[in-house]
C-alpha cells in the first residue's frame, strides 16, 4: 500500500511484532489442523474436521492481508465443499447397503 | 521390494527433495518483500484508474479481466461436467421426494433446522451485498456467488428439500449459471463492438471513487460472475443431492 492511502486509512497500524506473532501462530495452528485432518479415519468425522480446517484457512489468509480470499474460503472451504463430500459419502453408503 | 530397500530408497528421495526444497527457499526473497513492480504500480494507480476502491476487483475485472474469464469457464466446464457424469441413466428412477422421505429427515436436529432457517435470509442479502460492492470493497461475483450458493443450501438443511427443488429447478439453474457466463463474454464483445480492444472499460466511470455506481464494466462483469458462481455451486449442489434420492433398478 502507498504511503497516502495509509494515512488516508482511518485504521491505527497494528504493531509489526503482533501481526508475525499472529502469522506464525495460525501458520502453526494451520499445519496441525492439516496432520489432523489427514489422521482421522472415519470419513463423516474427518469431513467435520475438513469444515473446521476451512475455518482456519480463512483466518490465515485474514491474517495475511487477504480479506476477499478469506470470504471465498469462509464458504468454499467451510460449507460447500463439506456439502458436497457429505452428500456423496450418503450415496456412496447407501449403495453399500 | 524388500522394506530394507524400500526405507533406503524413501531415505535417498527424501534427501535429494529436502536439498532441492532448501536450495529452492534461499533464492526465495525476504518474507513479505516483493521484488516486481507491478503490485506496487497497481496500488499507486489504481483506484485513480477505475474510481474502485476495491482495487482486487479492479484487478479481476479490468486489468487482467480476460484471465478472470478463463478462469469463470473453469468453475463453468466443472458445473457442466458434474452435470454430465450425474445425469439420470437408463435404469435409473428417482424415490418420488418427499420432505419425510429425504435421506436424512429423521434424523435431523431441530436446532439445525431452526438455525438454517434462521440464516437464509441473511445470507441471500450477505451473497447480494457482496456481489454487487465488487468495487468498492473487498468482495466481488465469486464471493458473493459462493455465499448466495450457500443460501440455498441452507434451505435444504432447514429440512425444506422441496422447497429448494421448487425455487432452483435444474434446467432454471442451468440457464442462469449460461446467462451469467454468457453476460461476461458480452460485455467484452460490447466493447469491441464499438472499435475497443476486449473487456475495454467502455461505461462511465462515475465521478467519486469507491461510489457503488463507480468503476463502469467493473461492477457489471463482478454481478454476471456472481450469478454464474452462484447457480454453478447450486447445480453442483443440486446434482450430487439428486443422486441421494436415485434408485438403481436392475434392468438387464
Amino acid at each position: 500500500m502507498t504511503p497516502d492511502l495509509l494515512a488516508a486509512s482511518a485504521l491505527a497500524p497494528v504493531p509489526a511484532g503482533l501481526m508475525d506473532a499472529l502469522q506464525v501462530t495460525i501458520l502453526v495452528l494451520v499445519a496441525a489442523g492439516a496432520a489432523v485432518v489427514v489422521k482421522t479415519r472415519d470419513p463423516v468425522r474427518q469431513v467435520v474436521l475438513l469444515s473446521f480446517y476451512g475455518l482456519l484457512l480463512a483466518l490465515l489468509f485474514l491474517a495475511f492481508q487477504a480479506p476477499d480470499v478469506t470470504l471465498s474460503e469462509l464458504v468454499v472451504g467451510a460449507v460447500l465443499l463439506p456439502v458436497l463430500l457429505l452428500l456423496t459419502l450418503t450415496r456412496v453408503r447407501r449403495r453399500e447397503k | 521390494m524388500k522394506p530394507r530397500q524400500r526405507l533406503w530408497l524413501f531415505l535417498v528421495a527424501v534427501a535429494g527433495l529436502t536439498s532441492f526444497y532448501l536450495w529452492g527457499l534461499v533464492g526465495l526473497p525476504g518474507f513479505g518483500h516483493y521484488p516486481g513492480p507491478y503490485g506496487d504500480i497497481i496500488n499507486r494507480i489504481a483506484v485513480g484508474q477505475t474510481n474502485a476502491t476495491g482495487v482486487v476487483s479492479a484487478v479481476n475485472f479490468e486489468y487482467r479481466g480476460i484471465d478472470t474469464l478463463g478462469e469463470e469457464f473453469i468453475l463453468f466446464a466443472a458445473a457442466t461436467g458434474v452435470a454430465i457424469v450425474l445425469r439420470h441413466l437408463r435404469g435409473e428412477r428417482e424415490h418420488q421426494p418427499t420432505e419425510a422421505a429425504s435421506p436424512d429427515a429423521r434424523q435431523d436436529s431441530p436446532a439445525v433446522r431452526q438455525l438454517s432457517l434462521l440464516l437464509t435470509g441473511p445470507m441471500l442479502v450477505l451473497g447480494w451485498n457482496l456481489a454487487s460492492h465488487a468495487q468498492t470493497s473487498p468482495s466481488g461475483g465469486f464471493q458473493g456467488g459462493v455465499v448466495l450458493a450457500s443460501s440455498f443450501v441452507l434451505i435444504y438443511l432447514a429440512g425444506q428439500l422441496l422447497t429448494l427443488r421448487r425455487l432452483s429447478p435444474v434446467d432454471v439453474t442451468d440457464a442462469v449459471e449460461a446467462a451469467g457466463a454468457a453476460g461476461f463474454v458480452a460485455i467484452g464483445i460490447a466493447g469491441v463492438a464499438m472499435g475497443l480492444p476486449y473487456l475495454t472499460n467502455f461505461l462511465g466511470l462515475g465521478t467519486m471513487p469507491g461510489a457503488v455506481s463507480s468503476s463502469g464494466t467493473i461492477a457489471l462483469i463482478s454481478f454476471f460472475v456472481g450469478i454464474e458462481v452462484a447457480a454453478a455451486f447450486l447445480l453442483i449442489v443440486s446434482e450430487l443431492l439428486d443422486q441421494t434420492l436415485l434408485v438403481r433398478q436392475e434392468t438387464s
